[in-house]
């Protein structure tokens, strides 16, 4: 045996202890992200949820102009903290389109009375079917959606105040 | 001492923040198919995919209301008369290789496969050279 294999095992457990180190100090991203970045929007029809405000379709989100398409639902805590930013993005001129998942009418009244009402339209996922095939993994997320329907950006978790402009921006950008 | 149980106790019924759907789940999220050689071939696919909300399980085995409504979705398809592998590709479009147990061959993936074989391999080539000396 050659002298410098003697340290081959103490080199080998060093390199283990750095690895190890380094997944405890900088753990990796956990995010769930949607491979549908750069696809179109898949086929949908969402059935109205909230009286007097109309549900939503692929359709609707091909119409030309681009949308921000927020999945939402009353009983999601992050959704409250979410409420305000939406707001200033409706108040800045966004399209916001929801899709509320398993939610109740009157649940979802409340929420909208209690937190502000920033959508355009709000379609009824009873079964979370749409949030499957968009490729979203939790509520809140957030899709931007451009004018031909195609899917730009995916946010995932509520959006923050220091965001709201990078959104807006993107939304802009997205003709 | 008295002020510590009264404090414990007022722990013990503190009622947790509900942050899940309080609609009753998917008809097909905990019911079986009625056809058993089908249920079987939607109980294998379950098996093999990734719940997106506890990481580290199955969605056969999570109780996330997400896992449930993939389940049903499963189910249905499986149903309708859809292959398992189509199901499975389906999800995959969407939420990349991660969510399948049964990754398939990549750019990414390929060291996991062969390193066993390697391993093995070099295995070999240690035993023949160490037995060799002994012989010799």
């Amino acid at each position: 045996m050659k002298r410098w294999a003697l340290w081959l095992p103490l080199i080998v457990f060093a390199a283990l202890l750095a690895l190890v180190a380094t997944g405890l100090f900088k753990p990796a991203d956990r995010t769930v992200r949607s491979a549908m970045i750069g696809q179109p929007v898949p086929d949908f029809r969402l059935a109205p949820i909230v009286p007097g405000k109309p549900g939503l379709d692929a359709a609707m989100l091909r119409n030309g102009t681009p949308h921000l398409v927020n999945i939402f639902a009353s009983w999601c805590l992050p959704c409250i903290a979410e409420a305000p930013q939406l707001m200033r993005l409706k108040a800045m001129g966004v399209p916001i389109e929801g899709i509320a998942i398993r939610d109740k009418p009157a649940d979802l009244a409340m929420f909208l009375d209690r937190n502000g009402d920033p959508y355009a339209r709000i379609g009824d996922d009873p079964r979370s079917a749409v949030q499957l095939a968009l490729g979203s993994s939790g509520v809140p997320e957030s899709f931007v959606v451009d004018g031909r329907g195609v899917i730009l950006l995916q946010h995932v978790g509520d959006i923050r105040p220091d965001q709201v402009e990078a959104i807006a921006a993107a939304v802009k950008d997205a003709r | 001492m008295r002020c510590a149980i009264l404090f414990l106790s007022l722990l013990t019924i503190a009622t947790p923040v509900l942050a899940d759907p309080v609609t009753p789940p998917a008809p097909y999220a905990n019911t079986q198919l009625r056809d058993p050689a089908q249920e079987a071939t939607a109980k294998t696919l379950m098996q093999t995919i990734r719940c997106l909300v506890c990481q580290g399980q199955s969605i056969a085995d999570s109780d996330a209301s997400m896992a449930g409504d993939m389940r049903a979705l499963i189910r249905e398809r499986i149903a309708a008369g859809e292959a398992p592998e189509s199901i499975r590709a389906w999800l995959v479009r969407r939420y990349g290789d991660y969510v399948t147990y049964d990754p398939p061959m990549s750019a990414l993936t390929w060291p996991l496969w062969l390193a066993p074989v390697a391993l093995l391999a070099i295995g070999a080539l240690i035993a023949r050279s160490s037995f060799r000396r002994r012989r010799g």
